[in-house]
Parts: C-alpha cells; sequence; structure tokens
C-alpha cells in the first residue's frame, strides 16, 4: 500500500483533500452564473477561468455535480459524425480529450479502443461509406471495412447476428475511445475552483430575471444573485430552464437506458454498434459491459427504467454473442435527453441578451465535453459565438438551416 | 406491462401504440409571419405537464388523443379526436 494511502487510513480526521472548496451561501452577485454542474456547465466554468481569465463565475447544481447525464452516459467519445460541420467539432473535442487526464492532473482512464458501426444492409453500408469519405476528408480516422477485418478485432462475434441479420461491413473509427464520465466532471470542477471559481451542490436555480431582454439576475433556493451572464447548461432540464425567460425551442425530452453486467475477464477490447439491431456495447475497466440502445420512443421527463428495455437490448445481444446467455445484468438506469430534430446541439447566442445556451446534447454530448466548454466560455467572453459552432445557432431553425446528424448520432452516442 | 386505452379497442399493451407527438393548430399560413411559420414548424412546448398529444393503435390503424402528464406518466383520459365526451378512464 503505498505511504500516501497508508497515512489517509491512520488518520483520525481523515484529511483526504477535498476536489473543491465548500462555500456557505453565494456572493450577492457574479459576472456569470453558470446553471447546471454537469460536465458541460463545469468545463465552461474551468475554461473561462483559464482562457479568459474570467474568475468571478460561480456554477450552480441542483443535485450534486456529475449527478445528470454526465455520470448516466455510457462514455464513447469519436468524431465519425456525418456533416463536416459535427466532424470539424466532434474532433476538436477528441483532442482535448486526448490530453485531458494530464491537463486536469486526473486519471480519466481514457482508453482509445476503435470503434465499429456495423452495417447489416445496403442502406447502412451506402451511410458508412457516406461518412467515411466526410470523414476523411475533413482529415478524421474512419473507413469502410469488410467482415474479415471486424472478425480479427471482435472473433467473439457472431457475423451472422443469429442468421437474423448477417453483418455485411461497418464503418471503422480509429480514435474511439471512452472514459470515465464522473472523472470528467470532478476534474473541471478541480480545475474551475483551483482557478477561482465557485461550486454550490444542492442549489437549485428557480427564476431567471429579465428586464428589457436583458439577463440581471437569477432566483435560487439560497436566495437572488445578481449577474448579467447566465449559461444554461441543464441538458435534460432545458425546457425547464427556457421557459423561465419564455424562449422557445424545438427541445423534447426523451429518457435514455442503459445497462452493465457482472464484470468479467477482458475480452471486448473495440466498441461496437449496431445501427439495425439498435445496440452498442464496449467493455469498461472494471470489465463490465456498459451497453445502451436507442431512445425512449415517447416523451417523459424522468429517469425510470423500463423491462422492456432491458428485454429487447438483451436479446439483440445475444444475437451478437449467443455465448453471454448466461451473463447477468446486474444495473439499469436512465437519463433526460434533450432531443433535437436535427440531432445536433443547440449552442450559443439566444434573443436574450446575456442569456446563453448549450443545450440539445440528446444521446451525443459526453464526448462534447471539453470543447462545448471552451466554445461556451469564447461565447460568453466575447458575447460572440465563434465559428466552429455556428451550425449549431438556435436560429438555424427559423433559418431552416439545420444540421442534420441522425444517421451518425440515432443509436451509436 | 404499461397500458394504454385505445377509444376503439380498448385496453392494450404500450407495445401496440406509437406516439404521434404534441396535438397542434397550425397557424393559418395566409396571414401569419415567416418567423411564426418556422416556430411551428420547429418548436415544441418541452417543459413537462399536462399534454394532449396524439397516439396511434398500429394493429388496427387508429389515430386518437391521449391526455397525458409528461412528468408522471399518468394518462387521464383517451378519445377519438373531437368526441371528448365519449372519454374513458384511461392508464389505471
Ligand atoms: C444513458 C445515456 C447514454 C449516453 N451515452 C453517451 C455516449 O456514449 N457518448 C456521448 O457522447 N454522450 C452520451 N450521452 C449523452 C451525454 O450523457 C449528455 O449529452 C451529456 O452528459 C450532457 O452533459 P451536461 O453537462 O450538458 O448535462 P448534465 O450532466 O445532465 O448536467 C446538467 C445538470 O444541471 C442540473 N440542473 C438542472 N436544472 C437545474 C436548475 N434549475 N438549477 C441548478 N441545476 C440544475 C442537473 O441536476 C444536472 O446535474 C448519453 C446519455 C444517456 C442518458
Amino acid at each position: 500500500m503505498p505511504l500516501r494511502l497508508l497515512k489517509f487510513a491512520l488518520s483520525k480526521e481523515h484529511p483526504a483533500p477535498r476536489f473543491f472548496k465548500s462555500h456557505e451561501t453565494p456572493k450577492k452577485s457574479y459576472d456569470v452564473v453558470i446553471i447546471g454542474g454537469g460536465g458541460h456547465g463545469l468545463a465552461a466554468a474551468y475554461y473561462l477561468a483559464k482562457d479568459h481569465g474570467i474568475t468571478n463565475v460561480c456554477v450552480l447544481e441542483k443535485g450534486y455535480i456529475g449527478g445528470g447525464n454526465t455520470g448516466r452516459n455510457t462514455t464513447i467519445v469519436r468524431s465519425n459524425y456525418l456533416t463536416p460541420e459535427g466532424v470539424n467539432f466532434y474532433d476538436a473535442s477528441v483532442k482535448i480529450y486526448e490530453g485531458l487526464s494530464e491537463e486536469l492532473d486526473l486519471n480519466l482512464f481514457y482508453s482509445t479502443r476503435g470503434h465499429f458501426t456495423l452495417a447489416h444492409t445496403e442502406s447502412a453500408m451506402r451511410t458508412m461509406r457516406w461518412r467515411a469519405e466526410v470523414n476523411k476528408h475533413v482529415g478524421v480516422e474512419s473507413r469502410v471495412v469488410g467482415p474479415d477485418e471486424i472478425a480479427k478485432a471482435c472473433p467473439q462475434l457472431d457475423l451472422s447476428c443469429s442468421g437474423q441479420a448477417p453483418i455485411l461491413g461497418a464503418l471503422f473509427h480509429a480514435p474511439g475511445s471512452v472514459a470515465r464520465h464522473d472523472g470528467v466532471a470532478w476534474g473541471y470542477a478541480r480545475g474551475a475552483d483551483r482557478l477561482g471559481a465557485e461550486i454550490y451542490q444542492n442549489t437549485e436555480v428557480l427564476g431567471i430575471d429579465v428586464k428589457n431582454g436583458k439577463v440581471c439576475g437569477v432566483k435560487t433556493n439560497k436566495g437572488y444573485i445578481e449577474t448579467k451572464q447566465v449559461l444554461s447548461a441543464v441538458a435534460g432540464f432545458t425546457p425547464r430552464i427556457t421557459e423561465m425567460v419564455d424562449l422557445e425551442t424545438p427541445i423534447v425530452i426523451h429518457p435514455l437506458q442503459a445497462c452493465v453486467t457482472e464484470p468479467m475477464k477482458p475480452w471486448l477490447n473495440t466498441i461496437l454498434v449496431s445501427g439495425s439491431l439498435h445496440v452498442y456495447v464496449s467493455q469498461s475497466s472494471r470489465g463490465e459491459l456498459v451497453m445502451g440502445s436507442s431512445l425512449d420512443p415517447y416523451e417523459v421527463h424522468s429517469t425510470r427504467s423500463t423491462l422492456d428495455f432491458v428485454e429487447g437490448l438483451t436479446s439483440h445481444m445475444l444475437d451478437m454473442f449467443p455465448f453471454l446467455s448466461n451473463v447477468k445484468v446486474v444495473r439499469q438506469w436512465a437519463g433526460m435527453a434533450d432531443m433535437t430534430p436535427d440531432f445536433a446541439p443547440i449552442m450559443g447566442k439566444t434573443p436574450i441578451e446575456g442569456f446563453y445556451l448549450d443545450a440539445g446534447w440528446g444521446t451525443w454530448g459526453f464526448k462534447a465535453t471539453p470543447i462545448s466548454g471552451k466554445t461556451m466560455a469564447q461565447t460568453i467572453a466575447n458575447d460572440s459565438a465563434p465559428d466552429l459552432i455556428h451550425s449549431f445557432r438556435l436560429s438555424r431553425f427559423e433559418d431552416y438551416e439545420l444540421t442534420g446528424e441522425k444517421g451518425a448520432a440515432s443509436v451509436g452516442h | 406491462m404499461k397500458l394504454l386505452t385505445c377509444p376503439m379497442n380498448g385496453t392494450r399493451p404500450l407495445s401496440e401504440f406509437v406516439f404521434g407527438g404534441e396535438y397542434r393548430q397550425a397557424p393559418d399560413q395566409d396571414t401569419c409571419t415567416d418567423a411564426q411559420w418556422a416556430a411551428f414548424v420547429h418548436n415544441r412546448s418541452g417543459a413537462p405537464g399536462d399534454k394532449k398529444e396524439w397516439w396511434y393503435h398500429s394493429p388496427s390503424g387508429t389515430w386518437f388523443i391521449a391526455e397525458r402528464n409528461t412528468l408522471t406518466d399518468k394518462v387521464t383520459s383517451t378519445y377519438l379526436l373531437g368526441q371528448k365526451d365519449t372519454t374513458q378512464e384511461a392508464g389505471k
């Protein structure tokens, strides 16, 4: 046992270092108030301080940090999207992730595994070719591979999928990775705290004060806070926040569920996704298979789990891996996905001066945590959104300039 | 198993139904502005609460209205469009 750990074990006070300071009550005013202590809100606080020197900032979290979708996702990080705008954006995120453990001085278990999106039909193969070409054009490592290469990477996979849906090929994306999701939230929280931002847990925003089209403060369960700039980074709670400022958006909430098996010896090295079978799976560093499926089919603002989900998912898992029939599912859970019609996020300024939106992360926002924090910090600091997120602006809907990512985002989050 | 009551076929498993989105009224296309029309096409009332929604019973091809709370997922009534008086208590 390392000496450092032993010292904690023997100490009466357990003086383990805290990740961030706890403050009694928020101050009367801040330059920037961030609603939501998920990865996105905390990353924005970190980059506001680090890149722009803006440190009079608080992050208000109604529960505990990372307790929203950040701590519920299946941690897949990739950039093999469909539109050049999307590929560029997510690629910038992957690049930050690759050095993030070092930057935050915290082991995020960032593990590059390679990512296969399996195609069982000719039309799926067509989408894979399309994505591969767009990816290559932008400089992202993706290519279409045949069944041989899939079998080499994952010999346990039944390529005929029990004869139900034979695999014709796949989109292989070398940078595809998994990471520790709560670590990302905690790492950014500590980084932001060290640079001077304040983090408040159990602090809920109950209203936002807008006068003459400008933000002037927020009401919380811990009192009123004056501010001219508010960032909403609340994922599944976005419609409740936008309602406070009478802002209409296309966002609707559907639950997204996931589950894990009991731990096994490592056997699955890659990340596998099948759109046709509505399955994606990877093996965590603890040995559990982490599995998810498509979105729940109707709107509910709840994190309830259903038996339908595990039944459907595991039956398709058995089509792919018949030998898993004795393995047990040990946990299942759900998050609330903030869905947009084009499967792209909504980021940037809004018609309300000083109200910034980082939302519409649906089933795909974990991988974007670093780059969304960075670009939202930039947007707030300059009161102007950088080009990288121009295609994600709220006004794209009014302009009928949607950023269609459904073909790359609907199952393989 | 979760159940839903089709006004034509009675109470059936939820897996027989398809969600059709919120019941909405289009603005008058001759008089509304482009911005109003774009808002109608794209925006939704995403906040939780009591909503009137389209649902479809797929084996029988029946479209109908359900009144449901999207926070609690409780259905209070289902009926054919325009026939609210024949309301059946649903989702018991
Ligand atoms: C099951 C599942 C699997 C997923 N898999 C993937 C994946 O593999 N890859 C991927 O890239 N993405 C995935 N996602 C999506 C990803 O998890 C989210 O898009 C991302 O985590 C959103 O992060 P966030 O920081 O914006 O929101 P969150 O982490 O949800 O944080 C928002 C926070 O705001 C707080 N809040 C809400 N309202 C208030 C209020 N009024 N006052 C104060 N605080 C408030 C909430 O408590 C919450 O902690 C998945 C999602 C789910 C549910």
